[in-house]
């Protein structure tokens, strides 16, 4: 049945920004043209805007303001949260005031140098201009395709469209043409995220968000021009498009990222769709089975009040007991399901785990006290990550999770270097069967091609030590190291009582900070002087209740001379069970450091702009900073070779066909 | 009569919400006053919505790039010395110019404001950077500061249209 808001014409849906505030519009200012007595009718005017200014008085001075209560749909009352008006976004001018006014005796450029040293040797990044949300990834005819949102003309957001590049394993890309451009009317505005399906008979849907001509977001439908082609350049827009236009009740911007379909028990496609109603974070839910027409469904996939728009929304199912990826449509008494939303306020990925039931197209969470966008619940990443979506990879069975890493620096910088953003190496995602409570993230393993050379360590670093680790050149390493305190530490802090202390990463002033049981770990992209560096490590807390609880932080306070970066400390509190011994894994690749702790429990994604810790002069560092723990460590160090990721030409693509 | 007195009546009200809605919008902001007073002293303030005011106030941004940019030029001459610090400030300020506020209409108005966010922070971070430049001898700190001032009540409103 198709949406009944598909007959109504887009320019009835749209937002005349003229007249959206039905009380402001004034059609009729003209006068009857009665005649009247003119004294009359000055002192009606007069008594008029003397009523008129006592109204405005007593409105402007109104102690309760409309905008903080907003009732809900489901009738509670809630206030609206002023973060969303604070701003949590990282950059703003008053960081950078105060980080500029530290360390700061010298007027600060960027040279060339240091800006073409930031571009990666192996993350997935255009050869040139910004890019953001990754697009429809999908394994298809012996490639992994990868597409993305693109401007072609500048290294800042706009003119959006899809780039795409396909790769044999996820690591060594090939770019290929555009897939797709703003050529009609209904993606005129952009070709916004989409996502891909398989149908049964192994062909391929693509569901897209376009930004019409009006600037309406609406749902449309593209698909391979020639299944035969296992590079899919070419993709074809269906002419019925759009698919899907804004319901009733949703605005007509607050409507974008379709989801991969999945089966129903009815034997229907099922997709869900991101949105908001007033500040409630919600995420619609449409049957098909055509893709071209859809039924919305009366109940909400599900939605979380205070939490803003839902971007990026992804639904998917993970195994209960086996450590592999499931198809998007499986379904059983074994299985989990992962809804996970991207927060337009926070620009923070949450997940959280749950059921779904599909008689209805409801989910509901384990622990609604950590539901979707609540500011405690699950993130896949504790720094800079987002926009993120799986895709069930058929070829061996695994699920894998791209994320968009957009840059930390200044605008100009990303325009004097001529490009901005990276995607995450990909990581596979599967519950944590041994915690239940959330998923563990590993980069895929094809990373492992581009190890080169190897050194392994085993030391036992004292308190308050640093050692230089001597592995040649420092800007692009994969780092595997386990961590033990030793024993008689642990036991002398578990038994005074006084010892209890509050964490956090963000809040307890980075890596100098010396507490009883840490900070302890690496320092990469490190200057011998240690005027720049980025630490990566553990701190072991005992709280309140006498438990210890362990913390992996990520701190590029220190990690750039430079005054117009953002240099945000980054983690969180990472599961560790009896008898496991601390581990971590770093992989760095010049302006990207992605540290996973305790197998990929806790990621930290974080991007640093060394202005001299770099080339040669970039090292790593062992570090205990514990006030009285030794630790020991074990570990090794690879090089990692370039992806060598090409450019697009057409030579490289008609031999890539051949093959 | 009655017809004419609902007619005055409505305008009154519709002059007097205007004048709110500015008001209301700008109490969200860190810098009230010069909220209202770019918002006001504009034509287009009288009828916009949240995103028409986002969008009015990037425009102020760039009229205020545009004479930085100018201010910068006549220095290059009347203080040769300072050369290497305009160089930077020029390079900043036209970021502001090509960059951030291109960015920042297209996003408001095209309903994904948070590049919008992006756009307008960065347009106060580009002249933070270059007031520092100076090493505290800047002759451009007025202009600088207002920038900075913009920036940020132009990034209140755009975060009411997340």
């Amino acid at each position: 049945m198709a949406s009944s808001d598909a007959l109504l014409p887009i320019s009835a849906r749209e937002e005349d920004p003229l007249l959206s505030d039905g009380s402001r519009s004034d059609p009729n200012a003209e006068t009857h043209g009665r005649r009247r007595p003119v004294k009359g009718l000055l002192a009606v005017s007069f008594g008029l805007f003397f009523i008129a200014f006592y109204v405005a008085l007593i409105a402007t001075h109104d102690g309760s303001r409309s905008n903080d209560v907003k009732i809900e749909s489901d009738g509670t009352a809630t206030t609206v949260s002023r973060a969303h008006l604070a701003g949590v976004s990282e950059k703003s001018n008053d960081q950078l005031w105060k980080l500029s006014g530290d360390r700061n005796t010298v007027a600060f450029s960027w040279n060339n140098s240091m800006l073409s040293w930031q571009r990666t040797a192996f993350h997935f990044q255009p050869e040139q201009n910004w890019m953001n949300d990754p697009n429809g990834p999908l394994f298809y005819k012996g490639w992994y395709h990868f597409f993305y949102q693109y401007n072609p003309n500048a290294a800042v957001w706009g003119d959006i469209v899809w780039g795409h590049a396909v790769s044999k394993d996820l690591i060594h890309w090939v770019h290929l043409p555009l897939a797709m451009v703003a050529d009609q009317w209904y993606d005129a505005n952009g070709v916004w995220t989409g996502s891909a399906t398989f149908l049964e008979d192994g062909s391929i849907v693509m569901l897209y968000t376009g930004s019409t001509d009006k600037s309406v977001q609406v749902q449309n439908l593209a698909y391979p021009e020639d299944l035969n082609d296992p590079l899919l350049l070419k993709w074809v827009k269906f002419p019925g498009n759009p698919v899907l236009v804004p319901p009733p009740g949703i605005l007509p911007k607050d409507f974008r990222d379709p989801t991969t379909a999945w089966k129903t028990s009815a034997g229907k496609w099922r997709i869900t769709i991101g949105s908001k109603i007033n500040r409630t974070g919600i995420s619609l839910v449409y049957d098909t089975t055509d893709f071209k027409t859809y039924e919305k469904l009366e109940t909400l996939l599900h939605k979380v009040p205070n939490t803003g728009m839902w971007e990026c929304v992804d639904f998917y199912p993970v195994s209960k007991t086996l450590v592999k990826g499931l198809d998007t449509s499986v379904n059983g008494p074994d299985v989990k399901h992962i809804v996970k939303a991207s927060m337009d306020d926070t620009r923070i990925d949450h997940y959280a785990i749950g059921t779904y039931f599909d008689s209805n197209g409801t989910w509901t969470p384990d622990d609604p006290t950590i539901d979707v966008g609540i500011s405690t619940s699950l993130r896949y990443d504790y720094g800079k990550f987002y926009a993120s979506k799986t895709f069930y990879d058929q070829n061996k069975g695994r699920r894998i999770l791209w994320g968009w890493i957009g840059e930390s620096d200044s605008e100009s910088a990303d325009v004097q270097k001529g490009w901005s953003s990276l995607q995450g190496i990909p990581r596979t995602v599967v519950l944590d069967t041994k915690t239940g409570k959330n998923l563990v993230q590993w980069p895929v393993e094809e990373v492992k091609s581009l190890r080169l050379s190897s050194k392994k360590f085993d030391m036992e670093v004292g308190p308050g030590s640093l050692v230089h680790i001597d592995v040649g050149s420092a800007a692009q390493l994969d780092i595997e190291a386990e961590f033990e305190i030793k024993k008689e530490s642990l036991d002398k802090i578990l038994g005074d009582a006084s010892a209890t202390e509050e964490f956090s990463c963000q809040k307890s002033g980075g890596s100098t900070v010396r507490g009883a049981l840490g900070p302890f770990g690496f320092s990469v992209l490190a200057h011998e002087s240690l005027s720049e560096q980025t630490p990566v490590y553990f701190y072991v807390a005992k709280g309140k209740d006498s438990k210890l609880t362990t913390f992996f932080c990520a701190d590029s306070s220190r990690s750039s001379f430079a005054n117009d970066v953002v240099k945000p400390i980054y983690g969180s509190s990472v599961p560790v069970l009896k008898g496991e011994k601390l581990t971590m894994r770093i992989l760095v690749d010049h302006s990207i450091v992605e540290a996973f702790g305790q197998g990929g429990r806790t990621c930290i994604t974080s991007r640093v702009y060394p202005t001299k810790a770099i080339y040669g002069a970039a090292k790593l560092f062992l570090f205990n900073n514990a006030i009285d723990a030794t630790i020991t460590a074990s570990f090794k160090v690879w090089q990692m070779n370039s992806a060598f990721i090409q450019p697009y030409s057409e030579e490289a693509v008609r031999a890539l066909s051949r093959t | 009569m009655k017809m004419v007195v609902v007619m005055m009546i409505m305008m009154v009200m519709a002059m007097v919400s205007e004048a709110n809605m500015i008001e209301q919008t700008c109490k969200e902001t860190p810098d009230f006053n010069l909220c209202v007073s770019l918002l006001d002293s504009d034509p287009r303030g009288s009828s916009a919505d949240t995103s028409g005011l986002a969008l009015i106030l990037v425009d102020k941004i760039k009229g205020l790039a545009t004479k930085t940019l100018k201010e910068i030029n006549t220095l290059y001459k009347k203080r040769p010395e300072l050369k290497q610090a305009l160089d930077e400030c020029s390079r900043r300020y036209n970021t502001i110019l090509k960059a951030d506020v291109p960015e920042a209409i297209e996003a408001i108005s095209k309903g994904v404001p948070k590049f919008g966010e992006d756009g307008v922070i960065d347009a106060g971070v580009e002249a933070a950077v270059c007031e520092g430049d100076f090493k505290g001898k800047s002759p451009l700190t007025s202009l600088t500061k207002s920038m900075q001032k913009v920036s940020n009540v132009a990034r209140a409103i755009v975060r009411m249209l997340l």
